[in-house]
This record gives structure tokens, C-alpha cells and sequence, in this order.
């Protein structure tokens, strides 16, 4: 019998990659995605169901579907797209009800992933340049966002305590930068200017959004525990992003840069989420080794991320942006999935 | 690990690359430089190839003075090089990957800046703008300088003085031009939360001290790292304690030398307090403006608000002792206080003796 796996988030960028992945291997026997929306991108076979993060059809999706793997990409980490209560609501509440229905009794489930972001490391003076997976946190937290990763994690801890026969993965990923993904930093270079604060050149990394898959995609189909953080290599200067990035520097005055930056945040110049004011100081650095010994190969450095971005920026800028290809509609994907019309199996 | 073989090769083709770009001469050289029996996977050192094109370029180290030593020259493409593990982790799993479309990272890389945030190129543009003033205002006379060694870690502590130490860039310039290796001076983090100044000693070789960063650039790259044991203690200390070294901290240089396994190098500096010399220190500004000390400098009296930045020609002598090795387990988590409290406190007498020999046969401040 092969894997049966659950993604949490099919809607967002992540859940609609991971499974497009996750449908090109036999071993994977079924794949169920849960969103609060449609899916955004063309799926072959996986199970759609629109959900959102209530405990108790979480429970009853487990328990019906017999899913053996949990992957949970679905953890807001863009703080400019959503109100802090809602952040709470799917970030917190959500993992909680999804861990609680993975972890009751008699359940089928054997492995948990779950992507975080290494916005928990936060940014302080007094970080070494590179974090490990154990180094402790410095910076107080203060913004929203990483309080409630923070407590995801937490969360994550207990459950992985709490159910020692569970195989658990946390992926914690630098900022993403890639072709398609939107983030606030992406945001910022298609529109060429990206703000900095007065004084400071921070050493950032990226992970690149392949990279990002297929880090899921390994740990998943490897069954491999285990706290990793998942960067490119290396780390470059904020003032190379921009120029990479073809993008002007914004520089904000060191002090409460954010409240300079609320104007222009308020007429869409920028984004400039209050998480990014302290990377924007002191930079951050994941030592990745730990995951690469587990035999993934990364194909992005942290500049090769930004180029990337870059060369799919260009396009854009001489094409356009193009339109999405794929609508979900209800009655033609039911039709594909389950018409005994339809001759499966012929095109893999 | 089991991870010794790939890492051993590795290095060496790696960094024959990159010399290759620079000069096909170095090539032999490059493996010389490259640490032996390194296990982790951040073992490249990015400044491997300016070290090696000293060595080869001048044959014997400190022949004829500093002019003679061209070594940064060939460096702008050394520095972006980290790690390389869409390269180097190919082989050596235990996990079965099924993927074999290895595509190496390119790395687009448009500045110099290492992950330590230091820019050769700007290192250089210092250097060329300190060199007059290490020369003819400071003189810097060095003793020793054949006891640092031209490759492998080592751990260089110095006594530290003066209201802003013109002690470190003088250790740091000196053997950079001397050896052409680089040293990364590892200073107090706060320096990294002033606007311009962070970053500008970042480019220029700074490094926050913290016991993770000292263990990687000692340990897995093996470079010359400066600390200061006294901490801030030393350069805010006032002119009547001058040459009176401060307690050695916690101790904390000794566990971190042990633990990289790599020698304890001291260097005594005279001249250093006479340059910037502080009557008394502002203890509520310095609350205030939420820095560790404010000084009042004799250099404010003389020079008015320029002497904020202006030394005193004071003659600079620096003195390198003998390496202390250790001799204990590396890789540790832990080593015994008593240990290391013995072993700084012995450290802190050596260099004591040496500043008090130094200063018994010096006859003026400003003439050595």
C-alpha cells in the first residue's frame, strides 16, 4: 500500500507545489489537499476538499482518509497579507487543531511535516553569524508573526513529545525568492525600490522556491526527523539584492525606520512588514549542513535565488505578467477524478 | 562523521578553481593552504587564495618590507565562495536520492562581501588609506612576527587601549601586509548597532565575538582571528591605569582556543595608550546615549572636537609571543573553569611581563 498524504493549504503557493510534486510519485498512493479556497494550479489526481482550520472535520478527515503523512504548509509567514488576528487564527489555532486530529488516539498518522520559517532566529546584535538549529534566540520577540511561529514550534515540540512513535519534521526556510513566489521583498523589487535603513548593509539569505518543494519533497519521501533549516548558500549583502534585483535602495533613517515607512506603505510604494526592520539591521544566517548530510542537494545559493527571481522579473518586465492558466472548477475536476468516462493511468 | 574522504578532495578542487581564475602559477600551491583533516562541511576558507599568492609571490615571508607584498589584488574573486553543497554534498549519503539532475548553484555574484561581511576590496581601499598613518604617524615596529604561523587557525589576543584602540587596525594592517593573510578582529557586538560604523567594520574585517563565530573561523576555516580579552575593560580604562591589563573576562578566549583547537597567540602593544589617552570618562552620557563608555580625551583638549578622530604620533611597538598550545580533547562543549581560569590568568601575566619589558626599554613615547 503506499503513502497517503494530507496537505494542509492546497490553495497557497506551497500546498498547490507540494502536491504537483508529491503526484509524480507512484509511491504516493493518494493525495488530499485542504483550502479555504480553490486550488490555484492544475492537479492530476489530488482530493480537494475546502476546509478551514475547525478541529473536528480535521479529525474526521484523518480519520476517514486513513492519511499516514501530514504535510502543513499551511503557515502564513507573509504578515502584510493578512490582520494579526487572522495570522493567529491559521498559524496557531490551525496547527493545534491539525496536530490535535493527528495525534488522537488510534490514529492512522506516522509523520508530520511542517514548514516554519527561520523569521523564529529573529535578528539581534549579539547572533553569531551562522544559527544552528539549537542556537537559542537573542532578539525579544515583538512582532506577530513570529510570536505565533514561535509558538507553532512550540506546539510542534510537545506533539513530537507527546507522540514519540511519530516521525516529526520541521522545516524552518530563510526568505523565498523565486520566479512565482510573492513575498514582501519580491514585492518590493518588481517595483524597484527597496528600502533599507540608513547605515546598514545586512548579510541575508534566500532559498529558492524549487528548493523550497523539494526540501518538502525530500523530507517527506524519506521519512526524516528532525528540526532543519533550509537556506541557499552563502549569504550576500542587502545592497547586492538590490542591485541583483535591478532595484533601487530606499534608505529609512535608523531610527524608527517604520514609522517613516508607514506613509509609504499607505500609498503601496513599499512593503515593509515590521519582522523585516530588524533583518534589515543585523542580517540572518542558517547553517544548513545538518540537512545537506541528510543527502539533499540544494540547486539555488542565496544569489542564485535572487538571480533567479531577477531572470523571471525580466520576462515580466518585457511580456507582462502572465495570466494564470488554470481555473478549479468543481464539476470538470470530479469529472477527471472519478467519471469511469476516463481512462486513468494511460499518460504516467 | 564518515565524511572524511569527499572533504578532503574536495577543498583542493575547489579552491584550484578558483585560483585557476586568478593565476594558473598559484595552482600548485593552493593545496598547502588548505587545512588538513578537516571534517565539517564549511571548511573552505575563502581566503585561501590571497594567502597562497603571497607565499608564492614573495618566496620567503617579510622579505624587504611591507611594498614588496602585493597580495590583494588577485583576492576580488575569493570572496563570495562559501560553502558549495549543491557541489560538494553529491556523494557520501547513507539516504538512497533518486535525483541525479545535479545542476551546480551558479553563484551571480557582484560583490566581494564573505559571510563574515568582510570585502577584500574594501579591505584593500583601508589599507591603502591606514598605510601612511600605520607608517610615519604610528611607525609600527614589529617583534616576532615570524611566530604567527602562515597557515592554520590561531587565536591572537592583544592588550587593548586608548579611547578608540589604535591598537587593532595597527595588529590587523600589520599582518596583513607582512604575512598577506587575512585576521579577522573580533570585537564587542555592539558595535554592530551604530549606523555606518557597523557596517564599515564588518567590510573591513570586524566580526561580532560570539563563541559560534570564533569556533568556525578558527576551527573549520582555520584563519587568524584578533580578540581582546579585556573587552572594553582596556580602552576605557584612564590614563593612570595605563599598561595595567584588565581582568581576561571569563576566561572565554582559552575555552574557544580549546575547543577550535588551535594555538593562543599574545601580542603585547606599546604606544596604544599614549595615542589617545583618557582624563575621565562621562558615565551618565555614556547611560544615555547607550554606549559602553563616554571618553574625554586629552586629544579633545588639544585638538578640539578633531581630536575625537585624531591620535597622538605615539610610536607603536608590538611584540608577538610564544604560541600557547593546549593540551586537551578539541570539539568539546565544555572544559574545566579552574582550567582555563589557570591557564588566562597565566596568559595575562606572560603579556603583563612582556609590556613591562617593553616599556623598561623604551626611552620616549613618541621615539620609541
Amino acid at each position: 500500500m503506499g503513502r497517503r498524504v494530507l496537505i494542509t493549504g492546497l490553495d497557497t503557493f506551497w500546498g498547490g507545489r507540494m502536491a504537483q510534486a508529491l503526484e509524480t510519485d507512484p509511491t504516493v498512493e493518494m493525495i488530499l489537499g485542504l483550502g479555504t479556497r480553490e486550488p490555484k494550479v492544475p492537479l492530476e489526481r489530488t482530493e480537494f476538499v475546502r476546509a478551514d482550520q475547525t478541529y473536528s472535520i480535521l479529525n474526521r478527515i484523518v480519520r476517514a482518509t486513513q492519511v499516514d503523512t501530514i504535510v502543513h504548509t499551511f503557515l502564513e509567514t507573509n504578515s502584510t497579507q493578512v490582520s494579526s488576528r487572522l495570522l493567529h487564527e491559521i498559524n496557531v489555532i490551525g496547527t493545534l487543531n491539525l496536530l490535535a486530529a493527528a495525534g488522537s488516539p488510534g490514529t492512522p498518522v506516522q509523520h508530520v511535516v511542517v514548514k516554519s520559517s527561520t523569521h523564529v532566529y529573529g535578528a539581534s546584535e549579539k547572533d553569531p553569524t551562522w544559527f544552528r538549529e539549537q542556537t537559542r534566540r537573542n532578539a525579544p520577540v515583538r512582532t506577530q508573526l513570529e510570536r505565533s511561529l514561535i509558538e507553532v514550534e512550540s506546539l510542534v515540540r510537545d506533539f513530537a513529545e507527546d507522540n514519540p512513535h511519530l516521525t516529526v519534521t520541521v522545516l524552518r526556510f530563510a526568505n523565498v525568492l523565486g520566479s512565482d513566489i510573492v513575498t514582501p521583498i519580491s514585492a518590493d523589487l518588481r517595483r524597484r525600490l527597496l528600502p533599507c535603513i540608513a547605515g546598514f548593509d545586512p548579510l541575508v539569505q534566500f532559498v529558492e522556491e524549487d528548493d523550497v518543494v523539494r526540501s518538502l519533497e525530500h523530507v517527506t519521501r524519506h521519512r526524516i526527523p528532525g528540526l532543519f533549516n533550509v537556506a541557499g548558500a552563502g549569504k550576500l549583502p542587502w545592497s547586492e539584492v538590490a542591485s541583483l534585483g535591478g532595484a533601487f535602495l530606499l534608505p529609512l533613517p535608523p531610527f524608527n525606520p517604520r514609522s517613516f515607512a508607514r506613509p509609504l506603505i499607505r500609498l503601496g510604494l513599499v512593503q515593509f512588514p515590521a519582522e523585516m526592520e530588524s533583518l534589515l539591521r543585523y542580517g540572518r544566517g542558517v547553517d544548513t549542513s545538518r540537512l545537506i548530510e541528510t543527502g539533499f542537494t540544494y540547486r539555488y545559493s542565496s544569489a542564485g535565488a535572487v538571480e533567479s527571481f531577477a531572470r523571471a522579473n525580466n520576462l515580466r518586465r518585457a511580456v507582462g505578467a502572465h495570466e494564470p492558466g488554470y481555473r478549479y472548477e468543481q464539476d470538470v475536476e470530479q469529472f477527471f477524478r472519478h467519471s469511469p468516462a476516463v481512462v486513468r493511468g494511460i499518460d504516467g | 562523521m564518515g565524511r572524511v574522504t569527499p572533504d578532503a578532495v574536495e577543498p583542493t578542487r575547489t579552491a584550484s578553481r578558483r585560483a585557476g581564475a586568478i593565476e594558473v602559477g598559484l595552482v600548485v600551491e593552493e593545496p598547502a593552504t588548505v587545512p588538513p583533516g578537516s571534517t565539517s562541511p564549511g571548511t573552505v576558507s575563502p581566503e585561501s587564495a590571497p594567502s597562497a599568492t603571497v607565499s608564492a609571490g614573495t618566496g620567503a615571508p617579510d622579505a624587504g618590507g611591507p611594498e614588496s607584498v602585493v597580495p590583494d589584488d588577485a583576492s576580488p574573486d575569493a570572496g563570495p565562495s562559501d560553502e558549495e553543497p549543491a557541489v560538494r554534498s553529491s556523494s557520501t549519503l547513507p539516504v538512497a536520492v533518486t535525483r541525479s539532475d545535479e545542476v551546480p548553484a551558479d553563484d551571480p555574484r557582484r560583490s566581494d562581501v564573505d559571510e563574515w561581511g568582510r570585502s577584500e576590496h574594501i579591505r584593500s581601499i583601508v589599507r591603502k588609506v591606514y598605510d601612511p598613518m600605520y607608517r610615519h604617524w604610528f611607525r609600527v615596529e614589529w617583534e616576532g612576527l615570524e611566530k604567527i604561523p602562515m597557515s592554520g587557525g590561531a587565536l591572537l589576543i592583544a592588550n587593548h587601549a586608548g579611547a578608540i584602540p589604535s591598537d587593532a587596525p595597527a595588529i590587523m594592517h600589520g599582518i596583513e601586509e607582512e604575512l598577506g593573510r587575512p585576521v579577522y578582529g573580533m570585537a564587542d557586538y555592539f558595535f554592530r548597532t551604530i549606523p555606518v560604523v557597523g557596517t564599515m567594520w564588518s567590510r573591513a574585517g570586524g566580526v561580532a565575538a560570539h563563541p559560534d563565530n570564533a569556533y568556525r573561523l578558527l576551527h573549520e576555516q582555520q584563519q587568524l582571528a584578533l580578540v581582546f580579552p579585556e573587552g572594553t575593560k582596556g580602552p576605557s580604562k584612564s590614563y593612570a591605569d595605563r599598561y595595567r591589563l584588565r581582568r581576561f573576562g571569563r576566561g572565554g578566549f582559552v575555552e574557544i582556543a580549546m575547543r577550535s583547537g588551535v594555538p593562543v597567540i599574545p601580542i603585547a602593544v606599546v604606544g596604544a595608550e599614549e595615542s589617545m589617552p583618557i582624563l575621565f570618562r562621562l558615565n551618565g552620557l555614556a547611560k544615555a546615549l547607550k554606549v559602553p563608555y563616554f571618553p574625554v580625551t586629552a586629544n579633545t583638549l588639544v585638538f578640539g572636537p578633531l581630536g575625537a578622530l585624531t591620535y597622538f604620533p605615539a610610536k607603536i611597538k608590538i611584540r608577538v609571543l610564544d604560541p600557547i598550545t593546549f593540551d586537551v580533547e578539541e570539539g568539546l562543549e565544555r572544559y574545566s573553569k579552574s582550567r582555563i581560569m589557570d591557564e588566562a590568568e597565566r596568559i595575562r601575566a606572560q603579556l603583563q611581563d612582556a609590556l613591562h619589558d617593553m616599556l623598561r626599554q623604551r626611552r620616549s613615547v613618541w621615539f620609541g
